[in-house]
């Protein structure tokens, strides 16, 4: 069972950010490659992202993984959904189909955070 | 090998893939967080099967990871995945 706290806070960076990046270390200084690799498109694509450091909060990491059903990090949710892990967001990005996915979901791409 | 082999051992079991390749990527990570000095910490794994025929990205990589739960609980850190059918490599 997930602790129903450890939700009502997931749900809450979810519903007040369009884009939520939960990681390992923070966007500018992200503690694995795969993190960083994310955010290094994030910023490419110009989409602004709220950034969770999920190795300060060892209950989110635990719980985040029971409530996406997904065990590793990072995880990207775009409007509450999760898209996915480094390789997918690498290869939507490749394709074109990430921006595509924000632009369909009426998130604003080309900013410069 | 040993994990690499229950990988393999399990992908084929689980997805009957038509090509499986395994790439132990430990050593590129050798000393960092989530390394272990017997190494087989990090992998990237490409699989290529027909039962990911109409599945999306997160469905196909749900499969492999509830496939491999053992294996990322006890030693694998890191996992790589590429998730094809064989349409899609012929495409």
């Amino acid at each position: 069972m997930v602790d129903q706290n450890v939700v009502e806070r997931i749900k809450q960076d979810l519903g007040s950010s369009d884009v939520v990046l939960y990681m390992k270390g923070t966007p500018v200084f992200p503690q694995c490659g795969f993190s960083a690799a994310v955010v290094q498109v994030l910023s490419h694509v110009g989409v602004p992202f709220k950034g969770v450091n999920i190795l300060e909060e060892p209950g989110l990491r635990q719980g985040l993984k029971e409530f996406s059903n997904w065990p590793t990090f990072p995880q990207l949710y775009v409007k509450g959904e999760l898209v996915g892990g480094c390789d997918i967001v690498r290869e939507m990005y490749e394709s074109g189909e990430l921006q595509s996915l924000l632009t369909e979901k009426g998130v604003a791409t080309g900013v410069n955070a | 090998m040993e994990y690499a082999a229950r990988i393999r051992q399990k992908l084929t079991a689980g997805l009957s893939p038509v090509q499986l390749d395994i790439v132990d990527e430990s050593d590129r990570h050798a000393g960092h967080a989530g390394a272990d000095a017997k190494g087989e910490t990090h992998f990237h794994v490409t699989v290529v099967s027909a039962a990911f025929t109409g599945k999306s990205r997160v469905e196909r990589q749900r499969m492999v990871y509830a496939l491999l739960a053992d294996e990322l609980s006890e030693r694998v850190h890191a996992l790589g995945l590429t998730t094809r059918t064989d349409a899609e490599t012929t495409a």
